[in-house]
């Protein structure tokens, strides 16, 4: 048979690969700052732009889309050409992915900062980046579909299985997270509320843990580690497993997320399940990348590639054990809220992730520019400074998560909450240093790395255009029976469908129902809609990015009524029927302050006045940054007729007409506040941002405390 | 007004955690059936493609 030559595309692997590097330290640079801004607070710069609010969305963006995305689309564009043994389907179709995808990151790294978001964790981009990443994803798809097709290789191996599931998955996900109307160009509301919005984010926000950063990053291993190691991976058959197994069981984990919180028990137990059953799958691809190395130990101790790998492949194992462990009640219950979870989401970001990303550029780079790599010592050094960075890293916000917790959770004998919450974070500031430490060190190891492939560069020839050649594929009539699973195997498009079918299963079958519970869940008689005025001051604490450090979620914990809510007409732990008008919820997920659900009537308007000022003449030793600029800034009280329009849309009962003279209702009450903080003899316009701000505050929680008392009883 | 046993309201919704289990449960044992069945030959061809590019 006449054997065809062809070229693999090497110039687009390049391109992914340079953004891989530059995002990566671009993202761990801001992920610094934004650890120090924690127990420095002045390093915020007093900026609006440059506060922990808006740049923590900015690093995790970074890291999730940027870093990882960028690096696993040079893995994939590398492996799948070599497994297909073709080239690309269309050039064309490559670079328009490749400068879509870095236009979404530059817009991200712009409107971010702006304060431009939707308040939804790992979704904060606003509708048109939504719109751009739907679209550069479907062109990926069909770059990626249509090589796969063209292939010489009658089999696709399993690495490839897994890119197409990442594919259709993080394409569902994405659609069904990003359903939201939009108020203005750059503004909209998230189609569900409450409950409901937070199983979607939670089923997004986890998913997309699993489909964007573990599902392409295994198919990656599965490829990559055999070519290191020069032999086949330990089991196919169990790679196998591994594969259908992970995807059929992640999809359904996302309620882990939300427990002990007002998510029907029905959901929570199924992510509990779920979560615990995941540890098979996970750790059957662990130890099939562990057990690839037999026999080829000492190799590891020579090249790099391997090295990076065993820890990453080690670090996956270690996450996704801890994983089920803290979906489970009793261990959500002291790690929840804490920064148990940041050291959680570090041993994969930091040790799964980051580590094979750097593992396969220094396995393609030289390879691409057929040479070898500058430097196996500076190699080395980047693997011991990245290793004892992640472990100065995560050691500390184990700590700081146990410690902290233990804290919120201690009474005093007399049955006193111990320890004020100011005093809970002051104390664990020490272990905030450590953490940039192990960050430090970390990111100095990838600039290391970023020398030695400039260096490897500079002494190697770049092949554009990497000549292959191969048998092209027949029309092969098989004699003998086949499985099933073997003819699949073959057919891309059907494998892209029964991968859907799995996923939408387990999506369905966990939203279902609560959308039936829209219905259902009591609508509280005294949970009224916000008033415009606090509408407006909802999305300045959206904007500011406030629930990246508040938690709006009072679990059933003796020690969280008793913080939150300890008086009986306080309203006690959370319900669900709170949040209905709440779009986009904003229960959070991390508590550097205090939950705010009752915030209402708990201080002055002139205390949050103050406060929002300068935080520390409040609460001396208080790490919150400072928000000067609400003071000046005038609120934009031209888009309110436009929110008011799309909540009604949304379902929020306001009047007919009311959003012709909504901004009448926000100027009257935003004259009450004027009065009362001039009562306390501070002078404010009532058109500033940080009365809108104060509104909405002081509306957190007033709803349920105003239920009559009989009523709460029946809830306890 | 009650806040609790609300999900009791929709109907049958515990239909929804068995479903989940009985599918999972099939697919499973179905794949882990199919997956010993294969030939063993089959499965180290194609675990050498990555090796032979």
């Amino acid at each position: 048979m006449q054997v065809e030559k062809f070229y693999y595309d090497n110039k687009i692997v390049k391109a992914f690969g340079y953004a891989t590097i530059l995002f990566g330290i671009v993202g761990m640079l801001v992920g610094l700052w934004v650890a120090i801004q924690i127990y420095y607070p002045e390093s915020s710069l007093n900026l609006a732009a440059t506060t922990f609010g808006r740049l923590r969305p900015l690093h995790t963006n970074a890291i999730i889309f940027a870093f990882v995305g960028n690096a696993s689309f040079a893995g994939i564009y590398y492996s799948l050409q070599r497994l297909c043994k073709t080239r690309m389907w269309s050039d064309r179709l490559s670079w328009i992915h490749f400068w879509g995808w870095q236009f979404i990151i530059v817009a991200a790294a712009i409107t971010l900062p702006l304060g431009l978001t939707n308040g939804a964790e790992y979704a904060e981009l606003i509708w048109p980046i939504d719109i751009a990443i739907a679209l550069v994803w479907v062109i990926f798809g069909i770059n990626m579909f249509a090589t796969i097709i063209k292939r010489r290789e009658r089999h696709l191996y399993v690495a490839i299985w897994f890119y197409i599931a990442t594919w259709v998955t993080v394409a569902m996900l994405h659609i069904v997270r990003s359903i939201e109307i939009p108020y203005s160009a750059t503004g909209s509301y998230s189609w569900f509320a409450g409950v409901q919005d937070a199983l979607v984010q939670w089923w997004y926000g986890h998913n997309a843990v699993a489909f964007f950063l573990t599902t392409p990053v295994l198919g990656l291993m599965y490829y990559f580690l055999p070519k290191a190691a020069n032999r086949p991976v330990y089991s196919y058959r169990l790679s196998i497993i591994h594969f259908w197994a992970l995807i059929f069981i992640y999809i359904w984990a996302g309620p882990h997320h939300l427990l002990y919180t007002s998510l029907p028990d029905w959901a929570q137990s199924l992510g509990v399940v779920f979560s615990i059953m995941l540890i098979a799958p996970s750790w059957g691809g662990m130890l099939n990348g562990l057990f690839t190395l037999r026999g080829a130990w000492d190799k590891v101790r020579e090249d790099p590639v391997l090295k990076f790998m065993v820890v990453a492949i080690t670090c996956y194992g270690m996450a996704t054990f801890e994983g089920p462990m803290l979906s489970l009640k009793n261990v959500n219950a002291i790690s929840h809220f804490t920064d148990w979870t940041i050291a959680h989401v570090h041993i994969g970001g930091l040790g799964w992730n980051g580590f094979l990303a750097f593992a396969i550029l220094y396995y393609m780079i030289p390879k691409m520019w057929g040479t070898t790599l500058y430097s196996k010592k500076l190699a080395s050094n980047h693997f011991w400074l990245g290793t004892i960075g992640i472990i100065i890293y995560a050691v500390p916000m184990y700590w700081a998560g146990f410690e902290q917790s233990l804290m919120w959770k201690s009474f005093t004998p007399e049955g006193q909450l111990k320890f004020q919450f100011l005093e809970t974070v002051t104390n664990i500031k020490p272990l905030y240093v450590l953490r940039s430490i192990g960050g430090a060190l970390y990111l100095t190891g990838a600039l290391i790395m970023a020398y030695n492939i400039y260096k490897t560069i500079k002494q190697g020839k770049f092949i554009a255009n990497e000549a292959a050649e191969a048998a092209p594929l027949i029309k092969e009539v098989s004699p003998k029976k086949e499985y099933w699973h073997r003819v699949l195997e073959r057919k891309p498009v059907r494998m892209l469908i029964y991968s859907l079918i799995l996923v939408a299963i387990g999506g369905l079958v966990q939203i279902i129902p609560t959308f039936l519970v829209k219905s259902n869940i009591p609508t509280i008689a005294s949970v009224k809609p916000y008033t415009p005025l606090e509408l407006q001051g909802r999305d300045i604490y959206v904007r500011e990015g406030c629930y990246t450090c508040h938690s709006q979620m009072i679990r059933p914990f003796r020690d969280e009524v008793a913080r939150y809510a300890p008086n009986p007409g306080d309203g006690g732990y959370s319900k669900a029927g709170e949040f209905v008008y709440d779009h986009p919820f904003q229960w959070g997920s991390k508590r550097t302050g205090p939950d705010l659900a009752r915030e209402g009537g708990r201080q002055t308007d002139s205390w949050q006045y103050t406060h929002m000022y300068d935080p520390r003449t409040m609460s001396p030793g208080s790490i919150m940054p400072r928000y000067p600029w609400l003071l000046d800034r005038k609120l934009d009280t031209s888009s309110t007729p436009a929110k008011i329009r799309a909540m009604k849309k949304l379902g929020v009962p306001y009047p007919d007409g009311f959003d012709k003279v909504a901004n009448r209702d926000l100027m009257k009450q935003a004259q009450r506040i004027v009065a009362n903080l001039k009562k306390d003899k501070i002078e404010s316009p009532p058109n500033t941002e940080i009365i809108a701000l104060i509104a909405y505050l002081q509306r957190l929680g007033r709803d349920i405390k105003s239920e009559p008392q009989q009523q709460l009883a029946e809830n306890k | 007004m009650k806040f609790i046993h609300y999900m009791e309201k929709v109907n049958s919704v515990d239909v929804y955690g068995t479903m989940s289990l009985v599918c999972f449960g099939l697919f499973f044992i179905i794949m882990l059936a199919w997956v010993f069945k294969t030939n063993k030959k089959q499965f180290e061809e194609a675990s050498r493609i990555p090796l032979d590019n």
